[in-house]
């Protein structure tokens, strides 16, 4: 097994994995005998050869191009990811997919936010088990118990958040845990040596001595990368490698990613930028709703096709429809900045009206929110409620202006878990049941409890702890908590994220309730559907700008998605 | 609280041991809550244990210090005792409450107790000779109280604006203000204060119609306590420190105003550590700078044991009552029951440990 003569006991963090590590030989046995019977069921481009005992191909820097004629031998893969299932409570996130990497290959993963990219990415660094699947590593069965032993079996995961010490070296980091010893002592010499040596192998030039934290993003993940490699990873999978590197950063990278083909790394690449995934990418696979939907060879497919696959996205469920038309004009933002993440942001929301804003993930959208809520002020522009300009500098303000924000993270940011469903509830407008600093219990409850009959919020009582309800539930409440501030403007981030479709529906309904009332919507949303379906205007954002402005009759799944990937920006349509 | 109750041995009221005649078996407040606590059964019980199990582990201790002191503990003088002995730390783990449940922590009260109590025996030293003797004793009090709400605002406020964590910035608020102390005195203690200001620490409230039994620093710290208990339940402020303690981002995005909640918190601790100093120089008739040495950990002991969360959001000023007591039982029970001092400490970090494990435990379970 590759990389597992090292010793990483040294990270105590993990130890409790390393118990584990022996089934590795006999969960290899028991999978050869399943294999060769079991075909692919979801019955896609790929399919799969006979057992090839022997070790995989080793040094090619040739694309499996023989993928699909089913002549590729099993062995030949470094890694096979089949039939691959996730459910979370209410979510079933990964659905039969199937998944492999030969060595030297560079592999790219796309799909919409929350397409399952991420579940699979875990399953395979061991953070999440499966539900049900088979991995093979090498050709022979393995059951990844842990990120430990994820790493033992050679598979690296650069996050974009990095796993680095902020306070210790380069060369420190590269070597972390495994530092060569003289007895009890560092060798030094030795560690500079070795770290140096990693960095001379991938042709990284960088300072060995140099404090991670001062260091650039780029230079970070290069350290990052030199680590993975070091470890003898065999397997290095990239989160967004790109996402916040500068052209020439992102060049180097590629050039680091062809050196590590070269020595017969396979790359799982995970990245929004179809320019990128056909530059360097030798196949890719779409993942929709956690279905494996495409896996082929990126010189056979076009963009468009790999957008339509990623978007094809089924209409699933009805969205309700409003019957009165908007108002007039509620808020007015123009020209909003925030230094590095929005610029320039103007639009409109009228009275009864729901605004989608969509875009990828990290493109700005909740940063938006979040300035005109004043979570994060903006730096500049103007934002106007029902024609008066206001000043928003915390949250406080635009509340009592009359604007809400439903944040994404309803845990980290919406909910006060340890608090209960009534104190939850009247958490942002407590001011209006208190009286001379006294809350009014009485009508405290009154209020908490019809909120909560009025959403139908599933709770054993009005003093059960929030932390105890499901997703939907939950989600019910930050929304009741919103509701209860009575805003002229509720902006809701992903309203809908991890939580069932009835939730989903009742969600829904809720939002044309506050806009038949003449509330201003805006709903924040990565599922186009819902976009879709709810909105009478959709913004579509692209790294901080509008990057397009569609009603609800032009709008269509591939055009937002290729505005949201900052495809070219098209003239309006006649007609 | 250990080091005050070898300060106070000289000053206590004629001792536990003289006192009283046998059999005093209708027994004073704890106990008769434990009764009441037995009688529910059950399911009953199993919630009473969920909500209150320190208080059934403080009833333990009781029942087991009676039996051991054949007793000696239980009787009414002895609880009166071990209520009075209890106040000072009580009024600070008052505080301290309110501070931990919002995810900080005070270091600095024991500090904060010594400054106060040496110029508020400074000024009960001067300021008789300039105005009456009562409206001057009133007006040092107060200033005293100022002062501990100043320096608590101070924490309050390099916590909230500067981000500060509360453990260094008390941690340094404890260092510099026990200097001050040493200073403002010469490292001397302050004598000679007015005799009716002994009333606070050592008087007797309405002695003519129920004798030595409602010492006043006990209706001081019933006081304190049922309005901290007043104003963490059913005010507005109350429900933000819980919040803030909770998910201080959750409460910001809520519209609270985070920092002026914090700095309520600190001033508040501040406040409640001045009342402890000015217990205490009543107590001791004087005013001493190495006073209330290391009594913010007691006072976070007292919170601790009350089943107040280290991590915020969590903690109720019932549960400060109890840990206070827990740790006021201890040290009464342990001096009768003849176990030498050194000991007393051993036995104390273990009750601590102990009791915050089984609480774990159960709440785990």
């Amino acid at each position: 097994m590759p990389g597992e003569a090292h010793d990483r006991a040294g990270h105590a963090g993990y130890a409790r994995h390393t118990g584990r590590t022996g089934h590795d030989a006999r969960d290899a046995h028991d999978g050869h005998d399943g294999l060769v019977a079991s075909a692919d069921p979801a019955g896609h481009a790929e399919q799969v050869g006979d057992m090839e005992p022997g070790g995989p191909a080793t040094g090619t820097n040739q694309a499996p191009h023989a993928v699909g004629a089913g002549e590729v031998g099993r062995a030949a893969y470094l890694l096979e990811m089949r039939n691959i299932t996730k459910d979370f409570p209410g979510v079933r996130a990964l659905d039969n997919v199937s998944f492999t990497l030969a060595p030297g290959e560079v592999h790219a993963l796309a799909g919409e936010n929350g397409a399952g990219k991420s579940t699979l990415i875990k399953i395979l660094a061991g953070a999440e088990r499966m539900t049900s699947g088979e991995i093979f590593l090498g050709g022979s069965r393995v059951d990844i118990t842990g990120p430990l032993h994820a790493k033992k079996l050679g598979i690296s995961v650069i996050y974009q958040e990095f796993d680095l010490i902020p306070f210790l070296s380069v060369a420190e980091n590269i070597l972390l845990g495994r530092e060569p010893r003289k007895g009890a002592f560092i060798d030094w010499p030795a560690l500079y040596a070795q770290a140096g040596e990693a960095l001379r192998r991938l042709g990284i030039d960088l300072d060995l001595r140099a404090v991670v934290n001062d260091l650039s993003v780029a230079q970070k993940q290069m350290t990052e990368i030199a680590k993975a490699v070091s470890t003898d990873a065999r397997i290095i999978v990239m989160d967004e490698p790109s996402a916040t590197l500068t052209l020439r950063e992102q060049a180097h990278l590629f050039d680091l990613v062809r050196t590590l083909k070269k020595q017969g790394v396979a790359i799982i690449y995970i990245s929004h930028r179809l320019e990128e995934l056909f530059e360097i990418a030798d196949r890719v696979t779409v993942l929709r709703d956690g279905r494996r939907v495409m896996t082929a060879p990126v010189s056979e497919v076009t963009r468009e096709q790999l957008v339509k696959h990623m978007v094809g996205r089924e209409l699933t469920g009805d969205y309700p429809r409003r019957t009165h038309p908007p108002g007039k004009e509620i808020l007015s933002v123009r020209d909003l900045s925030r230094r590095g993440v929005v610029h320039d942001v103007s639009f409109s929301l009228r009275e009864g009206e729901v605004l989608g804003i969509t875009g990828l993930v990290g493109s700005g959208r909740t940063e938006i929110a979040r300035a005109i809520f004043g979570a994060d002020p903006a730096d500049a522009g103007e934002i106007r409620l029902a024609g008066e300009r206001l000043h928003i500098r915390d949250p406080r303000a635009a509340i009592r202006a009359g604007i809400s924000l439903a944040t994404e993270d309803r845990k980290e940011q919406g909910l006060v878990l340890i608090m209960s469903v009534r104190e939850n509830v009247t958490l942002a407008n407590l001011r209006t049941l208190a009286k001379r600093g006294f809350v009014n219990r009485r009508r405290e409850n009154t209020e908490a409890s019809r909120l909560v009959q009025s959403l139908a919020i599933k709770t054993a009582g009005l003093e059960q702890k929030v932390q105890n309800l499901s997703g939907g539930n939950q989600q019910k409440v930050v929304l009741a908590k919103w509701l209860f501030t009575n805003s002229k403007v509720v902006i809701f981030d992903e309203p809908t994220r991890g939580i069932d479709v009835g939730a989903k529906q009742e969600i829904y309904r809720l939002m044309n309730d506050l806009a038949e009332q003449g509330v201003g919507i805006i709903m924040i949303s990565s599922e186009l559907p819902e976009v879709l379906g709810m909105s009478d205007r959709i913004l579509v954002i692209h790294e901080g700008r509008v990057r397009a402005e569609l009603t609800r009759d032009e709008a269509t799944q591939e055009k937002i998605m290729s505005y949201a990937m900052g495809g070219p920006v098209a003239p309006p349509q006649a007609g | 609280m250990w080091d005050s109750r070898k300060n106070l041995a000289q000053v206590a009221p004629a001792g536990v041991v003289a006192a009283g005649g046998p059999g005093s078996d209708g027994g004073a407040g704890a106990s008769a809550a434990v009764a009441r606590r037995r009688s529910g059964l059950g399911a009953r019980l199993g919630r009473l244990f969920e909500d209150y199990g320190m208080a059934l582990v403080f009833a333990g201790i009781c029942v087991l210090f009676t039996i051991w002191t054949k007793g000696l503990f239980i009787r009414p003088d002895n609880i009166v005792n071990v209520l009075r002995q209890i106040s000072i730390n009580a009024c600070i783990a008052t505080g301290m409450t309110f501070v931990i449940i919002t995810g900080g922590v005070d270091l600095s009260v024991g500090s904060v107790l010594a400054v106060v109590g040496i110029v508020t025996a400074k000024l009960l030293t001067r300021l008789p000779g300039l105005m009456p003797v009562l409206p001057a004793i009133i007006l040092s009090c107060l200033v005293g109280l100022m002062m501990g709400g100043v320096m608590g605002s101070v924490n309050g406020f390099t916590i909230t604006r500067f981000r500060v964590p509360p453990f260094v910035s008390t941690l340094a608020m404890m260092t510099a203000a026990r200097g001050v102390a040493f200073l403002l005195s010469d490292g001397r203690p302050v004598w000679n204060l007015p005799l009716q200001f002994n009333f606070i620490g050592r008087g007797y409230v309405l002695d003519k119609v129920f004798g030595p039994w409602v010492p006043m620093p006990v209706v001081i710290m019933v006081v304190v306590m049922a309005t901290a208990h007043v104003i963490l339940t059913r005010t507005q402020i109350g429900r933000y420190v819980y919040a803030v303690g909770g998910n201080e981002e959750a409460a910001r995005l809520s519209g609270i105003n985070v920092a002026r909640v914090k700095m309520f918190a600190y001033s508040l601790s501040g406040v409640t550590a001045a009342l402890g100093g000015i217990i205490l120089i009543s107590r001791l008739a004087s005013g001493q700078p190495g006073a209330g040495e290391s009594y913010e950990l007691y006072a976070i002991a007292a919170t601790v044991l009350g089943g107040t969360s280290m991590s915020g959001g969590k903690g109720t000023m019932v549960g400060t009552a109890i840990g206070a007591l827990i740790m006021g039982v201890l040290n009464n029970g342990l001096n009768l029951a003849g176990v030498e001092s050194y000991s007393q400490n051993v036995i104390l970090g273990a009750v601590i440990l102990g009791a915050v494990l089984i609480d774990r435990l159960r709440k785990g379970a």
